[in-house]
């Protein structure tokens, strides 16, 4: 284990924060708000341990694929309480383990919340709340491999399997960190195209720029009480729009950008995505109109919904707690879903889903004809034994980290359909689930263990479950 | 550079690190899935498993916008065909490796009429190698620059040697000979670029750039023979034998082929007549002996088990030390241990071949706008000898040697200013139209501005 390069690499994550935070700082000196001090504090405390990191001398440059994983969840780790400290030092969230949940769920895109009344918070520590987002969507180590005048050599490549999701993550162009580079742009200028249309619809800039930042990382912080309700159907359109453009995989922006349209178009994961999308929507109109006045309005909600949840947002405008049950499990469905492969969104994935199901598909058929040969192809390439047996893999790990949560949290006497829409909204890096924990409701009510369990959910879902897990294993820690 | 590799053997593993590392574009096509797998998750390169001869694969690959495809594949139909492909896709350079010795006769009307940049056949690229060793069989290693006017020789220091504790800078009083710069010093794993003050000891393995009649002079005052040898001794009869035995047998060296199998035998000696084929185990004593290992000037290990090759020449050496012997090690993995032992020469076809790929590589580059004439890696790419064109513009113009910055850990070995050599010193100028070879651990240098430091 090369502990040195670990470090170094934490440091290097931790400096990388501390500039993260110019930003909020920026925020609380326009609006004139004590808790910038509580930012130079943190930021200080980042610069200390980043600097004191960078003194170390390294000889051994090597990153094997354990490192690699270390690296990438002690930095997501690291990241929380050093995010965390700002809501602590302001004194906006006292408790400090309600402090670390927030700010996990801002880095995992989760969107979950231990806060009663988010409109209390101060506008810098509402803005930093929403920024955690836009930084965790795309990864903190992927902007340093972008950035950084370093060369990675295969080291960057497993750092940034580990922080990327989806089943097989592969490169756009040869460099990683070209490729880095090209994601990033490709975040950023629809981002930045977001908060245009955010800007034109008459939003004011700091909701914008809030929203936004929900958006385009799937993260579903809001900075009112009610969510999204409160904004114009226009405003909301723009957010589901934007939230269902984060979730495609972003491989097809980059084919859309070399003018490969049609390859872009033919890729099965975003078009079984946009169908689920579609016949969700559908299914949820046709069970919500008694609810709502047109059927306009009940196509809009369920399109936000179905978008929010899929992409694994968690915005709302409406309390879906009180729809009807069929459109209940189908939004609990979705959570499990989840977004495209190379999103920023999470849950299992649509491309795990359709390996499974054709997995599925392949052992019916073997179980007919024993003697059968069959390979499971997608978009025309087959499908390697490696990458099916990580997903049978991935989704056994899924289960057993599920079942092992929901009994955990438990303890805390709550009902199941809280339990359950809990642990799936926070290992699906969703927000908000059913009854207590629905969008009207929060997160405040578990105890300490059980929040603690739920970090570790959010966490091990944002990453993909393994580098969560190498860290329980006693043989990664050998030197 | 855009660079496609097609095959993920060790040829193509090598080039893929080497090109990677020197700020290329790489992407590798294999048909093995694992193979791709392995080698993208160690190198910062693109992996695409899938044929090489397949046209959606290289248009996946990127081929529109290549510079320069590698085909090294285990088949030479395969390569050949590749390159053909991505030729017409993507009118990009194209280099294939083709082994045959059916092909070897019509290589050169293959090149030109299927409009290859360069075919390498990793045996005849080795069996070269081999015989310029042995026809300056002192120096352990050979590269040539300025068109063969400067030598770099690799030779390691005999055991109680004049040169045995004698600093660098006393070299040319001490022995009375012409100027001769030593460029690196091996000891053990560590590789020195050093300076006047270095002490060089027994057994170090040190690099030398002089001219051809300067280090015949140099050879003979610290007594190493320097002749070419006058026979030698095969073990082994595949590919790279005979290649070597056409090549020694032209330059008049006698040549003992000892091979195992009947058939390969036959063959043999029906392709070279004037080689005297024995049919036989190489690992068994009584027949090396027999067969005059102890009066032989050189012996060559060619079978294709490394252990063997390592084995028998160990036997050789403590047979006959003045004997010239030439190792052949395939894998590449284990050089450290390898260059501890006491082997002469040490030949890697696959180090052979991907060098001189990479070679034509710089060179592409060079027409990009980079300037290196010729490459070469002096101990196991761990320092790089580089021949520069002094051009117009070039920062290093007319200032004297010792005023210019250069960056540490790094060497000018020799100037040649119109044909005539000039060992630098101090207040030496680099003028315009000169060619420089600067040697260096800094790799990836692309222009002689790069020697100054930043």
């Amino acid at each position: 284990m090369n502990y040195k390069m670990i470090i170094h690499m934490l440091g290097q994550v931790s400096l990388f924060e501390a500039m993260f935070m110019i930003l909020p700082l920026a925020v609380s000196v326009i609006y004139r708000e004590p808790d910038g001090f509580a930012y130079l504090a943190t930021m200080a405390a980042c610069a200390l341990f980043g600097l004191l990191s960078m003194r170390i001398k390294i000889k051994d440059r090597t990153i094997y694929v354990r490192e690699g994983l270390v690296i990438v969840s002690l930095s997501w780790i690291i990241l929380s309480i050093f995010g965390s400290l700002p809501f602590f030092i302001s004194g906006d969230i006292p408790h400090f383990p309600d402090a670390l949940f927030e700010t996990a769920s801002g880095f995992t895109t989760t969107g979950s919340s231990i806060l009663t009344d988010v409109e209390a918070l101060s506008k810098s520590n509402l803005f930093w709340r929403s920024f955690t987002h836009w930084i965790g969507g795309m990864g903190v180590l992927v902007f340093i491999l972008a950035f950084l005048p370093m060369k990675a050599g295969g080291a960057g490549m497993r750092i940034m399997r580990a922080e990327s999701p989806g089943p097989s993550v592969s490169k756009l162009v040869p460099k990683v960190k070209t490729t880095a580079m090209i994601l990033y742009s490709i975040y950023l200028s629809l981002t930045v195209f977001q908060i245009i249309l955010l800007l034109c619809a008459g939003t004011p800039l700091f909701d914008s720029l809030t929203l936004t930042f929900g958006s385009a990382g799937t993260g579903g912080f809001a900075i009112k009480n009610d969510s999204l309700a409160g904004y114009t159907g226009l405003q909301q359109s723009i957010v589901t729009a934007a939230m269902i453009l984060f979730g495609i995989n972003f491989n097809v922006y980059y084919l859309l950008l070399r003018k490969r349209a049609s390859q872009a178009f033919r890729l099965t994961e975003v078009r079984v995505y946009l169908a689920v999308i579609a016949v969700s929507v559908l299914l949820i109109t046709v069970n919500v109109i008694p609810m709502f006045p047109s059927f306009y309005e009940a196509f809009h909600h369920a399109a936000f919904q179905v978008a929010s949840i899929i992409t694994t947002t968690g915005f709302s405008t409406a309390d879906f707690n009180a729809w009807p049950p069929l459109s209940q499990t189908i939004l609990v469905i979705l959570m499990f879903i989840g977004a495209c492969a190379g999103s920023t969104g999470g849950g299992i994935k649509v491309s795990r889903i359709i390996l499974l199901l054709k997995g599925v598909r392949k052992e019916i058929l073997m179980t007919c004809h024993p003697r059968s040969v069959k390979k499971l192809k997608m978009d025309g390439h087959t499908v390697s034994h490696e990458v099916i047996r990580s997903i049978n893999a991935f989704i056994i790990i899924y289960a057993v980290i599920f079942v092992v949560s929901l009994l955990i949290i438990s303890l805390d006497s709550m009902d199941l359909v809280t339990n359950f829409t809990a642990v799936a909204a926070t290992l699906n890096n969703i927000g908000p689930g059913l009854n207590a924990v629905g969008p009207c409701g929060n997160f405040s009510s578990f105890s300490d263990l059980s929040k603690f369990v739920l970090m570790f959910d959010m966490l091990a879902g944002r990453l993909e479950l393994m580098p969560m897990l190498i860290l329980f294993v006693p043989s990664t820690w050998k030197k | 550079m855009n660079i496609i590799i097609v095959g993920c053997g060790k040829v193509g593993s090598t080039l893929a690190d080497q090109l990677s590392s020197e700020d290329n574009d790489v992407t590798v096509i294999d048909k093995d899935y694992s193979a791709v797998q392995t080698l993208s998750d160690k190198y910062d390169i693109m992996g695409i498993a899938g044929s090489g001869i397949d046209h959606n694969i290289l248009r996946e690959a990127g081929v529109e916008n290549a510079d320069l495809l590698i085909a090294v594949t285990g088949s030479d139909e395969r390569n050949l065909l590749c390159c053909l492909i991505a030729k017409k896709a993507g009118n990009c350079q194209t280099i294939a490796r083709v082994r045959s010795p059916e092909f070897n006769h019509q290589i050169h009307y293959i090149k030109e009429e299927l409009g290859l940049a360069m075919i390498i056949n990793p045996e005849y690229a080795a069996a070269q190698e081999i015989s310029r060793i042995l026809g300056f069989p002192s120096a352990i290693k050979i590269e040539t620059f300025a068109k063969g006017r400067v030598e770099i020789l690799k030779f390691r220091v005999p055991i109680g040697s004049v040169l045995n504790d004698l600093k660098i800078s006393e070299i040319t009083t001490k022995l009375r000979c012409g100027e001769v710069l030593v460029c690196t010093v091996e000891r053990g794993e560590q590789v020195t670029i050093p300076d006047g003050n270095f002490i060089i000891k027994e057994k170090d393995v040190v690099s030398i750039v002089a001219s051809p009649k300067k280090a015949k002079q140099f050879f003979k005052r610290i007594n190493i023979q320097t002749n070419q040898v006058k026979d030698t001794i095969i073990i082994g009869g595949g590919k790279i034998t005979f290649y070597l035995t056409d090549l020694l047998l032209s330059m008049g060296i006698d040549v003992k082929i000892i091979e195992m199998n009947r058939a390969r035998c036959e063959k043999l000696s029906e392709l070279l007549p004037r080689a005297t084929v024995i049919c036989g185990d190489g690992v068994n004593k009584e027949l090396l002996m027999e067969e005059g290992l102890a009066k032989a000037d050189s012996f060559v290990t060619l079978t294709d088990m490394d252990e063997e090759n390592i084995l028998l020449s160990l036997f050789a050496k403590s047979k006959n030390d003045n004997m010239n012997i030439i190792t052949k090690i395939n894998s590449i993995d284990f050089d450290e241990v390898i260059n501890n032992l006491d082997l002469d020469s040490i030949i890697y076809p696959k180090h052979v071949t991907s060098e001189n790929i990479v070679r034509f590589a710089r060179a592409m580059k060079n027409s990009l706008g980079s300037n290196v004439e010729t490459l070469h890696h002096l101990v196991d790419n761990k320092v790089e000898a580089l021949e520069f064109c002094i051009r117009e513009n070039a920062p290093v113009l007319n200032i004297p040697l010792e005023k210019l910055n250069l960056k540490s850990d790094l060497l000018i070995g020799c100037i040649n200013r119109n044909g005539t050599i000039i060992t630098p010193k101090g207040q030496d100028m680099l003028m315009l139209g000169d060619t420089v070879v600067v040697i260096t651990t800094n790799k990836g240098l692309n222009d002689i501005k790069d020697i100054l430091k930043d």
